[in-house]
């Protein structure tokens, strides 16, 4: 059986300044991986490199999913295989109804897969389904992508979306900044009830507090380019009281 | 660009032509070049009456005193008015009773522009009348609309079965000496389209007219004028294709519209005239003069307008508001693309009481073109309590194209209340990266983008006239970002 996700020795970076320094990742099915680090340490710049973003150049390493080479996909392709990425900063398309926006999603990914359009009731059934899921308000499927949309509304979008388009490897990019604490457990509920055994997730963060709700089965702490410890859920809790100094002094004085 | 004459006639002859396709039934042309002898012509062969010979002798006397405007912020060769032929008539004028009888030539090409008129009439209940280049070769539904009392028929018919109404309503809202290629078209007009509904009449059918340029290097004159009277209402279509060319074409169309008490006309326009090439070459010249006049109290006169095409497009449909209590509303989507130039906008002019107007105008530019809005409210003294609220909004894709906005207001009433607002934005990398990240490729991504931004002009076309201009925007569009 081909690989899940297994990043190796992935080397990134923008405008000449090189942000990864070598990444070595494996995720199986079934699993949640969470990603810490101080700012800066290339959180972000990981799962821009995973889905896609051109203006990140790959220097060296490999990226297999399920069995492609991923860093040679294009950005659609990718999403189309099964990679979503909900957006730190989700952007608004003014005009442009969450619905219809889906629908197209929707339907260049079944047409990728040799399926025809999804039937209007289908398609209905499911946004009906996937808002409870989030507890998105039907008026917010209705209006523009995230157009006048509050932070917690544009973060439960983007799990609505996840919900609709039911990803293979889901990776949300510190979806829990600028949340409250409600909003911060409907966001993490609905990613557990997406979780099966079959898909993954990658839950970047800054704070520990998410992971109350999303229990991961492995922490990663980024650092400057490169995963510098790994650990169960432990491992959060620990940074949480300590802090990333401890582990930063572990590193320049090993 | 050594493109002579002796080409032409050859490459039509051969009808070999690298894009577009011309179609190849024989045509009734007069000499080439403009003169009184010609306008004589054009009126003799359409048999016109001495009043309607009398009006196109007054204009032209009046063009040759007239110079081309050079206020817009449009650049092109200058034009020379004596290398087009004036008249160009299909030979084909044999009256239709059904389309089955439509000549197979020009049935296969509705076909390539995607009109099938048998099309049009099962699926839509819209009622054709296809211009040719300058004459009318077939209507439909003219018995349906007969028994409302309904006039929907050429201008050339219209001329000849209704000359009282022709004589009492052309060029009473673009007068003969208004501009000069609203001067040019009153002197050498072909033909066009006429519509009258009756007082009382709600219209049952949008009115559809599609327009098609045929003949290399005729200018295209066209006429039209719908009268709504007293209490009616009627919705017209205007939609334009043209195969491409490697000459330029000039198009200086006259629309007038008259709006009694209480009536209402709303014209849509889908124009998508050959824009030239990528390198800017060829394409349509459309110097156009729209206008209505809501003479009534209570009227209303709104215009849509999706425009995709022409290398150079001069276009301002305005709304005169003299009846008390009118409405003038405008709504505009205008992209252009490669070297395209636009200068349109239009002109609302408060004169009753309590007149009321909207300028929804969406820009969209691309390539190299330039898009230029320009817009005047003009608010007399007498028209109290007028409003106006504008909004001007330009879309920027790529970083070589260029947005103008030429907003002009004059309000000589104290109490009128004019609003403007304008936004210039791009379509960012960011909100195209979001979609590629839902699995939509980029074309679809920009034209979803597109599509939103003009969504609340697209919502004002008819149903079936929207889904094509969506379309139209797309193709438009094509390639234009990356």
């Amino acid at each position: 059986m081909s690989d899940f996700l297994k990043i190796k020795g992935l080397k990134a970076s923008i405008d000449g300044n090189q942000i990864l320094k070598g990444i070595d990742l494996e995720i199986k099915p079934g699993e949640v991986h969470a990603i810490m680090g101080p700012n800066g340490s290339g959180k972000s710049t990981l799962s821009s490199v995973l889905a896609g973003r051109e203006e990140f150049e790959v220097e060296a390493g490999e990226v297999s999913f399920l069995g492609h080479n991923l860093l040679e996909l294009a950005p659609e392709e990718r999403a189309r295989e099964g990679v979503f990425l909900a957006f730190q900063y989700p952007v608004e398309i003014p005009g442009v109804s969450n619905i219809n926006f889906l629908k197209a999603a929707i339907n260049a990914k079944r047409k990728h897969q040799g399926l025809d359009d999804i039937s209007a009731k289908e398609f209905m059934m499911m946004v009906k389904e996937k808002q409870a899921l989030v507890e998105l308000k039907q008026s917010l499927a209705n209006r523009s992508v995230n157009e006048g949309f509050s932070g917690g509304e544009k973060k439960r979008n983007e799990i609505f979306q996840m919900a609709m388009l039911d990803p293979k490897l889901g990776i949300l990019d510190e979806t829990d900044s600028g949340l409250d604490i409600d909003a911060l457990k409907i966001v993490a509920n609905g990613v557990n009830k997406l979780k099966t055994k079959d898909n993954a997730f990658i839950v970047i963060t800054h704070y520990q507090r998410l992971l109350n709700y999303i229990v991961p089965d492995f922490v990663h702490v980024l650092y400057n380019g490169r995963i510098v410890k790994s650990g169960d859920k432990s491992l959060a809790l620990e940074l949480e009281s300590k802090g990333y100094d401890w582990i930063i002094n572990e590193l320049e004085h090993a | 660009m050594a493109y002579t004459e002796a080409e032409l006639a050859k490459e039509l002859k051969e009808k070999k032509y690298e894009f577009g396709f011309v179609s190849n039934f024989e045509s009734d042309k007069a000499p080439i070049g403009l003169s009184e002898d010609i306008i004589r012509l054009i009126s003799a062969k359409k048999n016109e009456p001495q009043w309607m010979l009398d009006y196109r002798l007054n204009a032209f006397k009046i063009w040759q005193e007239m110079k081309e405007p050079t206020w817009a912020h449009v650049h092109y060769p200058k034009i020379d008015f004596q290398n087009i032929y004036y008249y160009s008539a299909p030979k084909t004028k044999k009256k239709l009773n059904s389309l089955d009888e439509l000549d197979p030539e020009l049935k296969s090409m509705y076909d390539k522009l995607g009109i099938s008129t048998e099309e049009q009439k099962r699926l839509t209940g819209v009622a054709v009348d296809v211009v040719v280049d300058s004459v009318s070769v077939e209507t439909s539904f003219k018995e349906k609309l007969g028994e409302l009392g309904i006039i929907f028929c050429s201008f050339s018919e219209a001329v000849q079965n209704h000359p009282e109404l022709v004589k009492k309503y052309l060029g009473t809202v673009v007068p003969t000496n208004d501009n000069f290629y609203a001067t040019l078209n009153s002197a050498v007009f072909t033909d066009g389209s006429f519509c009258y509904i009756p007082k009382g009449v709600r219209c049952p059918m949008e009115l559809s007219t599609y327009f098609r340029i045929n003949e290399a290097q005729t200018g295209q004159f066209e006429r039209t004028l719908v009268v709504a009277d007293a209490g009616s209402y009627v919705s017209y279509l205007e939609g334009c294709t043209a195969p491409m060319r490697d000459e330029n074409q000039l198009h200086a169309a006259v629309v007038e519209l008259i709006a009694l008490d209480d009536a209402e006309i709303k014209y849509s326009t889908v124009q998508n005239w050959y824009p030239g090439n990528e390198e800017g070459k060829g394409g349509i010249y459309n110097f156009v003069t729209k206008r209505g006049l809501c003479e009534g109290r209570n009227s209303k006169i709104s215009w849509t307008q999706v425009e995709t095409g022409s290398a150079i497009t001069w276009k301002y449909p305005s709304c005169v508001l003299k009846g008390d209590n009118s409405v003038g509303e405008f709504y505009s989507v205008a992209v252009t693309n490669n070297y395209q130039q636009a200068d349109t906008g239009t002109k609302m002019v408060h004169i009753g009481r309590n007149t009321k107007s909207t300028i929804i105008s969406k820009g969209i530019s691309a390539g190299k073109s330039n898009n230029s809005y320009r817009g005047l409210v003009k608010v007399l003294p007498k028209a109290t309590n007028a409003r106006n609220f504008s909004q001007c909004d330009s879309l920027l894709i790529g970083s070589q194209c260029g947005a103008h906005t030429f907003p002009y207001i004059e309000a000589q009433n104290k109490s009128s209340k004019i609003e403007h607002e304008a936004t210039t934005s791009k379509i960012g990398e960011d909100q195209v990266f979001y979609c590629l990240q839902r699995g939509i490729d980029e074309e679809k991504a920009v034209s979803l983008i597109v599509n939103g931004y003009a969504k609340e002009v697209l919502n004002k076309l008819p149903m079936e006239f929207a889904i094509e201009a969506q379309k139209l925007l797309s193709i438009s569009l094509e390639g234009s970002v990356g």
